[in-house]
């Protein structure tokens, strides 16, 4: 007799890890299977509308026809000026926190607020950006009240993967730089900016995708339903003009604009997802790429 | 001369890091300020009670005669959609991520890991299109409701909103388990299966608790949604398929009709006030558990 046979207890060990398994299985299929279903379907109904044109051309006959133009754009500003906003004030306060902070009362609290602000609701930075940029501020319902509520809702993003990068930079560096006579801003900017670069790229591009996608933070601040531009020109928008957006954009057409065809939203929201997508594959890849060249 | 003004170069760009590091605290608070301040004039306001406005279901807050500012309803609201959807979506979060990080092999891991990275990557905008165009459909086929858009369809949006999150912080709490635990439960005869319910559940518990609290909170200040999908009725639910409004959704459709300074405005200021400490206090707990596990 074989002495190694599979006795009962082990076999219904095995069909329980088996059964168990599956069920973790079953359940990650459950959560990926929405996004497929739904991208999918999305996709499928918006062919007719996925042209070049729906890009260029500017929304006619009260948005029921032609396309995006000046939402993409508006996206575009928004984008960029929450960009440059967030990225430097991101990447010093990351900077502060893992080179200067000693653990102290206060950098703990310090801490919990970045985790707080990263968990502040959308709606509430839409109150604070109504109430301080546009009312307290006086800036108004423009394109830099709105820049400026996404920069701060954004900001977390930036300063959580650039912390992770400049932690994984070794401490041996730091102290062979320091041995050098180097102080410890000359430190930051020769040795540990240089090589945390990448990760902060990748933060940076994580930001880009999430300021993209946001509604309800601009909404109230500087995004307006309709507004026409001038067609050809590339910067058409002024700072301190409203401006459409394309999250905006797919919200109205979808709740408030009776009669549109049913291809134009979902083109709107496939723009929408594929600019995400493209963004996030692109932070996916550079962080793959950085991953291999450090093993 | 030189070297001093290198010096003051220096000192200057400490103080600038010094600021910035701070500056997530200050917008915390200023937040906190700003939003507080909108809503501070309630205060000496004759139309306006704080019980009501905890206790009341009734907001009328553009009528003629009666003006209501009570949220009660809203409340129940986003508490119900939230709670269903966190009974989807931590087991499913946790399920997952048991998958990805104990029964998959290292290569399917990484692509695994990249597509929930892009369903965490979809905006909250188009979560509520597909709530009015995929979901609703699918809710109105299946169940008895007339109407697509109600409490189910948008909890099952936000636990598809929370999973990610879920998923991606239980991975790195079963990724902080030390192997040396994994090895002696397998030394002992352990299958993989029994090991992770009796050692790496036990052992990773502070980090998934904390996953599933990150979680809840993103699911309760999710907007755009809620404000699509879950049909608007300021009514305390009582089935699943009734539709509810939430306190975000309840901000976000009015603050634009609302003009400012008005009774009504302050109030909506107030619903901000409540978000903010209701998410404050969730996050502050998951802070805490986070802590609380990296240091035993």
């Amino acid at each position: 007799m074989n002495r190694f046979a599979t006795t009962p207890l082990v076999q219904a060990k095995l069909r329980q890890e088996a059964l168990a398994s599956y069920a973790a299985l079953g359940m990650l299929v459950c959560i990926l299977l929405p996004l497929f279903g739904m991208v999918g379907d999305l996709v499928w109904q918006a062919a007719p509308s996925l042209t070049w044109q729906f890009l260029t051309t500017a929304p006619t006959h009260g948005m029921r026809e032609g396309g995006v133009r000046p939402a993409f754009i508006g996206t575009l500003y928004l984008v960029t000026i929450s960009l440059a906003v967030a990225t430097p004030i991101g990447v010093l306060a990351a900077v502060y926190l893992t080179e200067y902070a000693q653990d102290t009362w206060f950098n703990r609290a310090v801490n919990i607020a970045v985790l707080n602000l990263a968990g502040v609701p959308s709606i509430v930075h839409a109150l604070f950006g109504l109430g301080a940029f546009v009312y307290a501020a006086q800036l108004g319902y423009s394109i830099l009240s709105a820049s400026l509520t996404l920069a701060i809702m954004t900001m977390p993003v930036i300063i959580a993967s650039t912390r992770e990068a400049l932690l994984s930079v070794p401490r041996s560096y730091r102290e062979a730089c320091w041995n050098l006579g180097a102080s410890r801003w000359q430190t930051i900017r020769a040795i540990v900016l240089p090589n945390a670069l990448s990760g902060i790229l990748t933060g940076v591009i994580l930001q880009v995708s999430r300021a993209a996608g946001e509604t309800a933070p601009i909404m109230f601040t500087g995004a307006v339903f309709y507004k026409a531009i001038q067609p050809g020109t590339l910067l058409p928008y002024a700072l301190d003009e409203q401006c459409m957006a394309l999250s905006m954009h797919l919200y109205t057409l979808s709740t408030q604009t009776p009669g549109v065809a049913a291809s134009i939203p979902n083109a709107t929201a496939v723009l929408l997802l594929g600019l995400v997508f493209l963004v996030n594959s692109a932070a996916i890849g550079l962080r793959t790429f950085l991953r291999s060249r450090g093993k | 001369m030189w070297r001093r003004w290198r010096k003051l170069k220096e000192a200057f760009i400490e103080a600038l890091i010094r600021l910035c590091g701070i500056s997530a605290t200050i917008f915390v608070v200023g937040i906190f300020l700003f939003v507080c301040r909108e809503a501070f004039p309630l205060r000496h306001n004759p139309d306006f009670h704080l019980t009501e406005f905890f206790l009341s279901i009734q907001w009328y807050p553009t009528s003629e005669i009666t003006k209501r500012y009570g949220v009660l309803a809203m409340i129940a609201g986003t508490f119900s959609v939230t709670l269903l959807s966190m009974l989807m979506a931590a087991p499913l979060g946790l399920g997952a991520a048991i998958y990805i990080s104990e029964f998959c092999a290292p290569r399917p891991r990484e692509i695994l890991k990249v597509l929930v990275e892009l369903l965490a990557a979809i905006p909250s905008v188009v979560w509520g299109f597909a709530g009015l165009t995929i979901t609703s459909r699918l809710i109105v086929r299946f169940t008895s409701a007339d109407v697509g858009v109600n409490l189910l369809n948008g909890a099952v949006l936000l636990a598809l909103m929370s999973v990610p999150i879920i998923v991606s912080l239980a991975e790195d709490a079963f990724k902080a388990v030390p192997d040396s635990y994994r090895e002696a439960a397998i030394a002992l005869g352990a299958t993989r299966w029994q090991t992770t319910w009796r050692v790496l559940l036990p052992a990773a518990r502070n980090g998934l608790t904390a996953a599933v609290l990150l979680g809840f909170g993103r699911a309760i200040g999710e907007t755009m949604a809620v404000l699509m999908a879950s049909g608007h009725a300021i009514t305390i639910p009582h089935s699943v398929l009734d539709p509810v409004r939430t306190l975000t959704a309840n901000i976000a459709a009015e603050l634009g009709e609302a003009p400012a300074e008005s009774t009504h405005y302050q109030v909506l200021f107030l619903t901000g006030v409540l978000l903010f400490l209701i998410t404050f206090v969730v996050n502050l707990s998951a802070g805490l558990v986070i802590r609380r596990e990296r240091r035993s």
